[in-house]
């Protein structure tokens, strides 16, 4: 079988797991979101943080929610990190400096696990578990909370009120990151990956020399890292090490965790607002661009163009054996386009093209099907800016799902529009200017790579306001530059939009529906999830182009 | 027209006739169906209008004018520094050649708007004329005093003869006139006016023809009708709409980007070893926000109330043109707007015992008398379905005519012994039994068919030597204008609901609303029963559409979204609309919506247009700057522009000239089709859509060619 074949039907295999997933997982969400009574954990749960989870909450209550719930998360991950030298089972590691610190809680809390540290060589089993991967579940819950806001705000009508954040906070992590995850570790560790508490091992290599390796509850962080789109790996080399990620098996399973809930979401939504047919439209926006870019990834990667990569036969550099070129494509482009960001290949050693996708996915501002909860909000807000174009085509002021989008809706969409292109393009110009920023390049000008050293920092920068938390590597981030302002990037590039979905949804809930009749625009057609991708590349490809020019597009057409 | 509380007979019918306007509607046919595309298009563009303009576009200049418009106000901002940085290197010409072209982008924004305006002034300066210094005869204690017409006050009287021009707006409280209010809407046949009813508003600037009429003055001076047509023709009053607010917003964030994607380039560029020129950097910017809707967006808005002022329909604001297009349900008074004003005759229906030839003949004989429309139109049926000629009352000698009273009801003649009548069922019926002849079985039959058909029965009865007798049934049938079905189909697939609302009773109107398509109908309506409705649909999320003329349409009008008032009603209905429908034409409120809708697309597509424009210029310009520090990036220059300057100059080119050659689309607007949402998306999305992909790559080329002719570029 050739690998190109081989990638193609695990593309298959993939995308009928994630069929068969659909309807059951997110019919469950709808329900679990909807639900009127609170499982027996959960009430133990609500009693402990205080809150009343009847209580509905207008849009800046269910804000003050999220913001103050992630600000406490920033706050106790930098502190378990800064005393990590006093923890027991801390493995001998030191406390972290308070720049990587920040930087680290900031990457976690805000879903995006970007990682200034190797995991084996900073973090103890305390921070690992006790931390990193509590916030796995708990910000990935965050942000499905905020898209069932959103939601909330289209199916509702007349009221400005949300739901409750506590509710759908617990509720989300309980009711559905919690068993899906317990189940994915199960096949994981089936698979071959550890799960233990073991101290360091040191292992002579055959070469010579000595490795140093550790265990850790690695299978269950490994679970929720792709189930939440996390992809804060346990170990460094992320879902490439063979603890993290064992086999060829293992490498798919994962990539259907990453993909399962956003793409299921696109169901809920349409449950929630009574019309399946306009989650199918979501849904087909969000499969088109992800098999596009699988199917460019792949193509890209076999062609593997450049001399060194044609003499060599494939574009094997910096991808694992066990996964080869297909299945390493398929990881890369559901990781760069989902708020993952694991990693089982290198992503600096794809060919500039491939880079050029991984970057691009990323700058859609990753929605198809994006993170668990910001890909469909992230989603919507898109198609709300569609909608505003389209709908006046008709020759109506433009409605989606019944709801006007007039002033205030297009402001919010505007503003959550312009939120990550100015920190992506605003931090990567100022670190072109800043001598310090440049000498953390590993391929600079001096050594002959100018657009590819472009690309490491513009990458830094996209994945950490994006919240992805992929690196492409070559890059030394780990310096008070970097950990400062990826640190900020994530944060900004997180809550901001957050304000703004959540303005947007308040707004929406407050209105009256139009009624439908055949002079509105058909959201649910084939029709509007074509202009939906249309809208989504050309906003994004006129945003980035010029960036884009001088980085992959530069590398890969010298 | 007024909702008549009860079902109407004949007999009414006929006193309202007279009070019918003299004038009919002076541009639609019946129905308004006019072929094919471009219904709702504009007036012509004449280029000249162009140069006319100069002027005015010179004057917007003014910063303080052109910040009102954020992407040309950046363009402005564009152009000085441009110039300024043209000024550093006075050799440079492809400085100066840009900062040319930029200001020429701005000055045809200007241009746009300023055409847009010209046509509106030109509207007011007549009007103007129309607003001469008149002098009032204002009536204090029973003797009139004359003033200057600026000092009359509300609730003044002032007396009005033969010759004079009516001083102010106000109602006629004493008197009737017939005037001539072509001042305003431009139709030359006198109207008349009287005290009392729904005919007795007036219009300043207007002129007595006949008799005398005292005018209980409404408005305040400088705020009369002819005022507000000035300033909203003028464009004085015009405010940004809603939607054209978002669109702003939308664009105003679309500049910010592009603004950031611009600044940030050159630390890029330093970083690539290819630091750009501030000029090339100022052109990109320019290039890429989205120029072409933003310098086209007002005129495109002016231009849409201007078409409604070419169709003598006048806006109170933008907002109700733009909830013009949103409209999802239109209420449409059955009389003259759906039906012609008349019920006329359609068969003859004879009882057992008769032939129909024989009730025609008694028919035609008995409403020779009858003046009124209806009996005229029995006249002409039996003319035209039996061949009979029609006799003329002179030529029969010893008869006795009876003319139609709407007390007795019924109208005929006593000739030869022979006496015969026609009229209202009950009316004929008590004339026979009266003179102790016998009603026949079916007459009741008959006539309750035709009640039920919706149709209105007149009997028709002789007495002669073998008695008084019924001797068959007249059928009058409402008549639906020509073409409104296939209007209401449109409709529909527009997806708006038509609402029929008639003082008929509810078979009447629902046999009535069935033979003209309409999807809804409110029988025996009064004011109160319209109110509830359009209360009733606005819950449920709809915009609705309503005309009206008479003082109590008034509060339903200003209930109503888009509420149109007839020049001919009251002054309270004119107050209450928010639109002004000098024709008196109750149809064309579905021109109105349509150009409601039409305004709208235009934006859309503009949008669409100039945001698909930019991948073009990417590709022209982002070549040009770094295909000498990236010789891989000449890959991206796909159009072969012929040098770097060239590529540049051509984009801005191209810019600039596409806004002149859209400005005839902004001012006539998107050809409409009423057609499903989907295919006019799809439609749309190709010509302006994809059209604004392509075209720029061919423009560019083509100005590139041009270009690469003169020696020094190339």
């Amino acid at each position: 079988m050739s690998p190109a074949l081989a990638g193609v039907l695990q593309l298959t295999a993939l995308a009928a797991a994630l069929v068969l997933a659909y309807r059951p997982l997110g019919d469950y969400m709808a329900a679990v979101y909807g639900a009127p009574r609170h499982l027996r954990v959960e009430k133990v749960l609500y009693r402990c943080i205080g809150a009343n989870p009847d209580a509905e909450m207008r849009w800046p209550a269910y804000l003050r929610g999220v913001l103050a719930f992630s600000a406490a998360g920033v706050l106790l991950l930098y502190l378990l990190q800064r005393v990590q030298g006093g923890l027991p089972l801390s493995l001998g590691f030191a406390s972290i400096s308070p720049d990587q610190a920040f930087n680290t809680a900031a990457s976690f809390v805000t879903n995006t696990n970007w990682q200034s540290y190797s995991g084996e060589q900073a973090m103890g089993h305390v921070v690992q578990t006790a931390g990193l991967a509590v916030q796995n579940f708990v910000s990935a819950a965050t942000g499905m909370a905020v898209a069932v806001a959103l939601v909330r705000g289209f199916a509702r009508s007349r009221t400005g009120e949300l739901g409750n954040f506590w509710a759908d906070l617990v509720r989300g992590t309980v009711r559905v990151l919690v068993p899906i995850a317990v189940l994915g570790a199960l096949v994981l560790v089936a698979c071959g990956a550890v799960q233990n508490f073991s101290g360091i091992h040191e292992v002579g290599q055959f070469m010579g020399g000595v490795q140093q390796t550790n265990g850790g509850a690695v299978a269950s962080q490994e679970a929720i890292k792709e189930l939440g789109t996390n992809g804060g790996g346990y170990f460094n080399a992320n879902s490439a090490h063979p603890f993290e990620n064992p086999n060829a098996f293992s490498n798919l399973f994962e990539i259907f965790l990453i993909l399962v809930i956003p793409f299921a979401l696109t169901r809920t939504f349409g449950k929630m607002v009574g019309n399946v047919k306009q989650g199918y439209a979501i849904l087909a926006t969000m499969a088109a661009v992800w098999l596009g870019f699988t199917a460019l990834m792949m193509w890209s990667e076999f062609a593997h163009g450049g001399p060194a990569l044609q003499a060599a036969g494939a574009a094997m550099e910096g991808k694992e054996t066990r996964f080869g070129v297909g299945s390493s494509a398929i990881f890369s482009v559901a990781t760069t386009l989902t708020s993952t960001g694991a990693v089982d290949a290198f992503h600096s050693s794809f060919t500039a093209f491939g880079g050029g996708l991984q970057l691009l996915g990323m700058m859609l501002g990753e929605i198809a099907p994006g993170g668990v909860g910001s890909g469909l909000y992230g989603m919507l807000v898109m198609a709300v800016i569609a909608v505003f174009l389209a709908g006046l085509m008709v020759g109506r002021t433009p409605e989606y799902l019944g709801k006007k989008i007039g002033t205030r809706e297009i402001k919010l969409a505007a503003c959550y529009l312009l939120i990550t292109p100015t920190l992506v393009l605003g931090f990567t110009a100022a670190s072109m200017v800043l001598p310090d920023a440049l000498g953390s390049m590993l391929n600079t000008k001096a050594l002959g790579a100018g657009p590819h050293g472009f690309s490491e920092v513009l990458y830094a920068f996209t994945s950490g306001a994006n919240n992805n938390g992929s690196a492409f590597a070559g890059l030394n981030a780990n310096t008070p530059w970097y950990n400062t302002t990826i640190g900020l990037a994530m944060l900004l590039g997180r809550f901001l939009p957050m304000v703004f979905v959540l303005a947007l949804a308040g707004s929406l809930a407050e209105q009256q529906p139009v009624p439908e009749t055949a002079g509105t625009l058909r959201t649910e057609k084939p029709l509007f999830a074509g202009l939906l991708v249309g809208t989504i590349l050309i906003v994004t490809g006129l945003t980035y182009f010029p960036a884009l020019a001088l980085g992959p597009l530069a590398e890969g057409l010298s | 027209m007024t909702v008549p509380v009860k079902p109407e007979e004949p007999g009414t019918m006929a006193s309202r006739s007279t009070l019918t306007p003299a004038r009919a509607p002076h541009q639609d046919a019946p129905g308004g169906q006019q072929p094919g595309d471009g219904r709702v298009g504009g007036g012509l563009f004449d280029p000249g209008q162009l140069i006319r303009s100069l002027p005015d576009a010179l004057r917007k200049l003014d910063p303080r004018v052109m910040v009102k418009s954020p992407v040309m106000f950046v363009v402005e901002v564009g152009s000085v520094l441009t110039t300024v940085f043209a000024c550093t290197t006075p050799t440079d010409w492809f400085g100066w050649t840009i900062a040319a072209w930029l200001w020429l982008t701005v000055l045809f924004a200007n241009l746009a708007e300023a055409v847009a305006e010209g046509r509106g002034k030109a509207q007011a300066d007549t009007l103007r004329k129309a607003k001469t210094d008149t002098v009032a005869r204002r009536l204090t204690d029973g003797a009139a005093e004359r003033i200057p017409g600026t000092e009359l006050r509300i609730g003044d009287l002032v007396v009005c003869e033969a010759g004079d021009i009516i001083p102010g707006d106000g109602d006629v409280v004493d008197g009737v006139a017939s005037v001539d209010e072509s001042a305003i809407t431009g139709e030359s046949a006198p109207v008349i006016r009287e005290s009392g009813g729904d005919r007795c508003a007036v219009t300043g600037g207007t002129k007595v023809l006949s008799d005398r009429i005292v005018i209980k003055i409404t408005t305040r001076p400088g705020e009369t009708f002819i005022d507000r047509m000035i300033n909203l023709v003028e464009g004085a009053a015009r405010q940004k709409t809603p939607n054209e607010i978002a669109l702003n917003i939308l664009l105003a964030s679309l500049t910010i980007i592009f603004l950031l994607a611009v600044v940030t380039l050159q630390p890029f560029a330093i970083y690539a070893g290819a630091e750009q020129p501030m000029i090339v950097l100022l052109a990109l910017l320019v290039c890429l926000i989205p120029t072409t809707i933003g310098a086209l967006l007002s005129a495109i808005g002016i231009a849409g109330m201007d078409r409604l002022v070419q169709r003598n329909v006048l806006a109170m604001s933008g907002r109700a043109v733009e909830a013009a297009g949103d409209v999802s349900t239109l209420l449409l008074d059955k009389t003259g707007t759906i039906t012609l004003g008349n019920r006329q005759a359609a068969e003859f229906v004879p009882v057992r015992g008769t032939t129909e030839a024989e009730v025609a003949d008694a028919a035609q004989l008995s409403s020779l008398a009858d003046e009124t429309p209806e009996g005229r139109s029995i006249v002409v049926l039996a003319k035209e379905k039996y061949g009979l000629r029609e006799r003329h009352q002179g030529e029969l000698t010893g008869a006795e005519w009876i003319p139609f009273t709407a007390q007795t009801r019924m109208s005929g003649v006593d000739i030869d012994g022979r006496k015969v009548r026609k009229g209202a069922s009950g009316s004929v019926i008590a004339w026979v039994q009266e003179r102790g002849g016998p009603v026949a079985e079916d007459a009741r039959t008959l006539t309750d068919a035709i009640s039920e058909a919706g149709g209105t029965p007149l009997l028709v009865a002789l007495e002669d030597e073998s008695g008084p007798r019924v001797l068959g049934v007249i059928h009058l049938k409402d008549v639906v204008k020509e073409g409104m079905r296939e209007r209401f189909v449109e409709l529909r697939r527009m997806g708006i609901k038509t609402v029929m609302i008639t003082g008929d009773n509810p078979l009447t109107a629902k046999a009535i609303a069935e033979e003209a398509g309409v999807d809804d109908f409110l029988a025996e309506a009064t004011p109160e029963d319209k109110m509830a409705l359009i209360k009733r649909e606005q819950a449920g999320g709809k915009l609705v559409a309503m005309t009206g003329d008479g003082t109590n349409d008034a509060p339903a009008l200003a209930q109503a979204d888009v509420g149109v008032a007839m020049n001919t009603g009251t002054s309270a209905a004119k107050e209450a609309g928010n639109m002004v429908d000098l024709d008196s034409n109750p149809t064309k409120l579905i021109e109105i919506v349509e150009i409601g809708k039409q305004l709208l697309i235009t934006r859309g597509a503009l949008t669409t247009f100039s945001i698909a424009n930019d991948v073009a210029k990417y590709f022209a310009i982002i070549p040009a700057m770094f295909a000498v520090a990236y010789p891989g990036l000449d890959t991206l220059n796909i159009m072969r522009l012929s040098s770097p300057d060239s590529a540049i100059l051509s984009a801005i080119i191209f810019n600039a000239l596409v806004i002149v050659a859209l400005v005839p689309l902004a001012l006539k607007g998107v050809r409409y089709r009423p057609v499903s949402a989907d295919r006019m998306l799809r439609r749309n999305l190709a010509v302006y859509g994809l059209g604004g992909l392509i075209a720029p790559f061919l423009g560019i080329k083509l100005i590139d060619l041009l270009l690469s002719l003169i020696p020094g570029i190339g």
